[in-house]
């Protein structure tokens, strides 16, 4: 009898507190421009054709669940564009439905994306740009990354260099832009951490490296310098499969092969990445890309927002994430935030070779007033994003 | 069994104090054992081999058998504390991470980690009578002195679940800051307290409002607020202390309970998890998981007095008296 009249005062004050949640109902899109991908030598590892929407779904189901216990409810509106399709009309038809967009382009689709007048109130997440431009001088206010840039990744892999004292450096690049952006990349965070590179090489040989690599790889390293590492630079994931146990000298592979800093990786199980593992697995059939975990934290992002001011209105959103109440719990040990300055996530880098987690940036000894993992990226000072001062 | 070990202690002239002085266990994540340490000699006695990732650990209330999350093996081990033999498995539902034992004895409340569900078993006729849909990720599960109202954390929707456990039912669901790991209703039962790892706080929420009453932080010198991971705690009977494990700050937070203030920090092993005290609270054992050690607090003094090494990432702790 006491234990009804108990759970009916229960029920009551249930029905009470419930209320304080208003329904709130959230669109979320996700904008991806399929881009050519260029002649690789292996085919081993395609790139999944839902890299990145899988991300976004898993999220939107684990902001689906968080919702049905606070009256909010989340729904995903995917748009795919093909290589020479009509990105800016998809954008805007996306823009009529909802001002949340979680994009998986070329950065020039990016801008195109958020300097439409219909997206001056939106809320666009880059996702599948590394682009350190995209935060720095083109930069956009109403644009979030939670893609780590090339900058933060490749100070984590200077940070690592400096760690262990493997401060001597060689770079071997690939040709395309995006691996001498790379390649770029890696020169600045030499620079700021004191690694040297002593030479770097631009990959010219065009000859098919399953046949050949043996006579190519020591021939084409064999003039480098006496160094720690080799840093190769292959965002294309053409001919850096071929360089461990090829080069001339017997040193560490680093950069995009070998020892791989990333804003996610399967190996990564600890802090409970496990579960998000697990559950992206079942979801997807694949283990978990970068840009996967980009469009799932940018979709978890807008739904902490959500959960936390119980609205869905595009200003006070994005007001709540540049907050200091904002904080995300990403699976990778520290609170996840966004830097006021460019709109880039806050987040630790795991550096990985292919069966385990090696270590993780930003290392203890590289201080900062703010928070270590401001060690990683453009820092405020730094910076050359404007739209963020208004 | 006691006995004879004491009368073979005896006759060859050992001490006694091995065979009958009271244990604490500790589940060892990565090494499928319990380490039982002897409370007297401050060392492991035994090591006991159990099924996959043994994490939630917790002996019936009569100390008659233990239960075991076998997380892995996707069971609830029941095991004989005399012997160290495996007696029963228990319906758990998929991968049981943490649980609580009903003041009944007879119900165990188990969080399913992979599942987002709370499942309840009978413990006597072996059936899980009820599962509750949670949030993602339930982990941290404390029940009332009374046993009236169950909860179940949920690290990834960052939620307190309130269960009636006369319905079975949710009829509450309260929000905390990020990674919710462990809750523990006050003795009196008067407050439920929730810890939550990566937004850094303990959240105490007053039970019948289930409202937020307190919100406390923590703040180490010398180490960066995001370091401090309030995961594990323990409230002692007496109500003069909470003890906070911190996670990889390798602190214990020692806070006072009418206050809500943190009174002192006690340096403890690597990336501290959860703790049990011994029978009068005079010793707290804290689980270090990346140290792979035990270390032993004088309550009175507030002080690390021991260190003992035990299995791979030990999680959970729980106390047995033998006499």
């Amino acid at each position: 009898m006491i234990v009804r009249s108990i759970a009916k005062y229960l029920a009551i004050l249930w029905i009470c507190c419930g209320a304080a949640y208003a329904e709130v109902a959230v669109t979320i899109g996700y904008l991806e421009r399929v881009e050519p991908q260029p002649p690789v030598l292996s085919n081993l590892d395609p790139i999944p054709e839902d890299e990145g929407l899988a991300g976004a779904e898993l999220g939107l189901k684990d902001n689906a669940t968080t919702g049905r216990f606070l009256k909010q409810t989340y729904s995903l509106e995917p748009r795919i564009v093909v290589e020479d399709g009509d990105f800016v009309s998809a954008a805007r038809d996306l823009l009529a439905i909802t001002p949340f967009i979680i994009v998986k382009a070329p950065g020039s689709d990016l801008l195109a994306l958020a300097d439409l007048p219909e997206a001056g109130s939106a809320v666009v997440f880059n996702a599948g740009s590394p682009d350190t431009a995209l935060r720095e001088a083109s930069c956009r206010a109403n644009v979030l990354h939670t893609l780590p840039s090339r900058a933060m990744l490749t100070d984590a892999l200077a940070q690592f260099g400096v760690r262990r004292k493997w401060t001597d450096w060689v770079i071997l690049s690939g040709p395309n832009a995006k691996d001498q952006a790379f390649a770029g990349a890696l020169e600045a965070s030499a620079q700021k951490f004191g690694i040297r590179i002593l030479e770097s090489k631009v990959w010219d040989v065009d000859a098919d490296m399953r046949r050949n690599a043996f006579q190519e790889l020591p021939l084409f390293t064999q003039d480098f310098p006496e160094h720690d590492v080799l840093v190769v630079a292959d965002e294309t994931d053409d001919f850096g499969r071929y360089v461990p146990f090829n080069a001339w000298e017997p040193r560490p592979v680093a950069g995009t092969e070998g020892l791989v800093p990333a804003a996610w990786d399967r190996t990564v199980e600890q802090w409970g990445a496990a579960q998000l593992q697990n559950r992206f697995e079942e979801l997807a059939g694949r283990t978990m890309r970068p840009v996967d975990y980009a469009a799932w934290a940018a979709m978890r992002t807008i739904g902490e927002a959500v959960t936390r001011t119980n609205q869905a209105e595009a200003g006070p959103i994005r007001g709540y994430i540049l907050s200091d109440d904002f904080e995300l719990a990403g699976f990778k040990g520290r609170p996840q935030t966004f830097r006021t300055w460019n709109g880039q996530m806050r987040q630790p880098i795991p550096l990985t070779h292919p069966r385990a987690v090696v270590a993780q940036a930003p290392f203890e000894g590289f201080l900062h007033q703010r928070t270590e993992l401001d060690t990683l990226g453009i820092d405020e000072a730094e910076s050359a994003c404007k739209a963020f001062r208004e | 069994m006691r006995r004879f070990l004491t009368v073979a202690g005896f006759t060859l002239g050992l001490g006694l104090s091995s065979a009958t002085a009271d244990e604490i266990w500790v589940s060892n994540e990565k090494d499928d054992t319990i380490s039982v340490i002897d409370i007297d000699t401050l060392e492991v006695v035994r090591t006991i081999e159990v099924g996959e990732r043994p994490r939630g650990i917790t002996f019936a209330i009569d100390h008659s058998v233990l239960y075991l999350c076998a997380s892995d093996s996707d069971t609830v081990q029941v095991i004989d504390p005399e012997t160290g033999k495996i007696l029963h498995e228990l319906p758990s539902g998929e991968d049981p991470e943490q649980f609580v034992l009903h003041p009944d004895n007879r119900h165990l409340y188990i969080a399913n980690e992979d599942d987002a569900i709370t499942t309840v078993v009978d413990t006597e006729t072996r059936k899980v009578i009820a599962q509750i849909d949670v949030g993602i990720e339930p982990e941290g599960m404390a029940v009332s002195p009374d046993g009236k109202i169950a909860i179940t954390t949920s690290e990834t929707t960052n939620m307190a679940h309130w269960i009636d456990t006369d319905s079975q039912e949710l009829f509450a669901n309260t929000i905390v800051d990020q990674r919710p790991r462990h809750a523990e209703f006050t003795h009196d039962g008067s407050e439920l307290w929730v810890s939550s790892e990566i937004g850094g706080t303990i959240t105490v929420f007053d039970r019948e409002s289930q409202t937020e009453k307190a919100k406390i932080d923590f703040e180490i010198q010398g180490i960066h607020p995001d370091r401090v991971q309030p995961v594990g705690f323990e409230m002692t009977r007496d109500g003069k202390h909470v003890f906070v494990a911190l996670g990889p700050s390798n602190h214990i937070a020692v806070v006072d309970p009418k206050t809500y203030v943190v009174t002192d920090y006690i340096l403890v092993g690597r990336r501290v998890w959860h703790m049990a005290f011994n029978g009068d609270e005079s010793l707290l054992f804290t689980t270090n998981g990346v140290s792979g050690d035990v270390t032993v607090i004088d309550v009175a003094e507030l002080a690390p007095v021991k260190t003992i090494k035990v299995g791979r990432f030990p999680w959970g702790a729980a106390y047995r008296p033998t006499n």
